[in-house]
């Protein structure tokens, strides 16, 4: 058994209506240690709302060698991009 | 001393000497994120170190400041707990010292948000969140310590045996306490002791942890000045600079 404890990644919302980012990751031996410990490690500067943590090895990832199959064919396609309409001014985080 | 003012440092005191305390393990814990938290929990009890002893101050009206009050002072002038002044050793002990603490802080400054003055209710409130915090987080870290390896529990039992006799004086009320609970200011003993024995024997008993005897003998003095060898050395460390340079700033 290994004596380090699971690595987990720490998700935080900065502010109501905004998304949870992701801030970093941290040790914790279980879910309510990593909140408690999230909580102690990224929040001190009053930056969060919220907090998410989900265990490191849990997170599915692409991998690196796919990039050219997965992203390479979006790359020529200009025409997806909502680009042509105007934004109001007041319509922020979009 | 007015009763008042004595009061309001006593509670100044316990929490300075307890910032200073868990500040030594700054850099030092066991893990990164146990360091933050205990620094953490050192800058909030500094934090309400500096409310009690601004409010004293101004009481006072003499020519003396917060820091004044932190940094020229000698032990026998501080009226701590003596259980704030104990020392860190291993994370059992450090641990348990602070659970048993903040049971009682948390009680304690819960009544105070409903007291009769209206400057310490102020400070009551600002404080009982940092509070509930600090007791949530060290209440969580006795049940895994307790009902962890054979080790830990062992250690953890050895810590809560060890600190139990150093908790009766929070509840030791002498003639400054029972005039700030005539003053209708400080919360009654027995009511806040009754509270601190139901929440602990709660924690122990999720901890697997045996509680000591309520009636084992206390240890007392602290709040008259009376302090463990520990105190001096602690603010020899603390008060260093401002000894020997009076007034520097940075």
């Amino acid at each position: 058994m290994s004596k380090e404890w699971p690595l987990w990644e720490v998700f935080i919302r900065s502010q109501h209506g905004l998304a949870h980012k992701h801030v970093g990751s941290l040790h914790a031996s279980d879910a309510g240690m990593a909140v408690n410990n999230a909580r102690d490690v990224y929040t001190r500067r009053n930056e969060g709302v919220s907090i998410w943590v989900v265990r490191a090895t849990d997170i599915v990832a692409s991998s690196p060698g796919d990039k050219d199959a997965l992203f390479e064919p979006s790359n020529s396609k200009v025409y997806r991009h909502p680009t042509f309409f105007p934004m109001p001014e007041e319509v922020k985080n979009l | 001393m007015d009763n008042k003012i004595a009061y309001l440092l006593r509670q100044g005191d316990n929490a300075l000497i307890l910032s200073q305390r868990l500040s030594e393990l700054c850099g030092k814990g066991p893990a990164l994120e146990e360091d933050m938290a205990l620094t953490n929990v050192a800058l909030d009890l500094l934090g309400q170190t500096r409310m009690w002893y601004s409010y004293a101050a101004e009481l006072e009206g003499a020519d003396r400041d917060e820091d004044k009050l932190a940094y020229h002072r000698d032990a026998h002038d501080f009226k701590n707990c003596l259980l704030v002044e104990q020392k860190n050793g291993n994370y059992a002990d450090t641990m348990m010292r602070q659970f048993y603490f903040d049971t009682w802080h948390y009680f304690f400054i819960g009544a105070l948000t409903k007291c009769g003055d209206e400057r310490i209710r102020e400070i009551a409130e600002k404080s009982l969140k940092e509070v509930t915090y600090h007791l949530r987080r060290s209440g969580d870290l006795i049940v895994r310590l307790g009902d962890g390896t054979e080790v830990s529990h062992a250690k953890t039992q050895a810590a809560a045996d060890e600190l139990w006799m150093y908790t009766g004086e929070f509840f030791k009320y002498d003639a400054v306490d029972e005039a700030m609970v005539a003053a209708g200011v400080a919360p009654a003993a027995e009511p806040l002791r009754a509270q601190w024995l139901a929440h602990v024997s709660d924690i122990f008993g999720e901890a697997t942890l045996t509680m000591p005897s309520p009636d084992a003998w206390m240890q007392k003095g602290g709040k008259q000045g009376v302090h463990s060898e520990h105190l001096g050395y602690l603010l020899a460390e603390m008060q260093f600079l401002q000894r020997a340079y009076p007034g520097s700033e940075w």
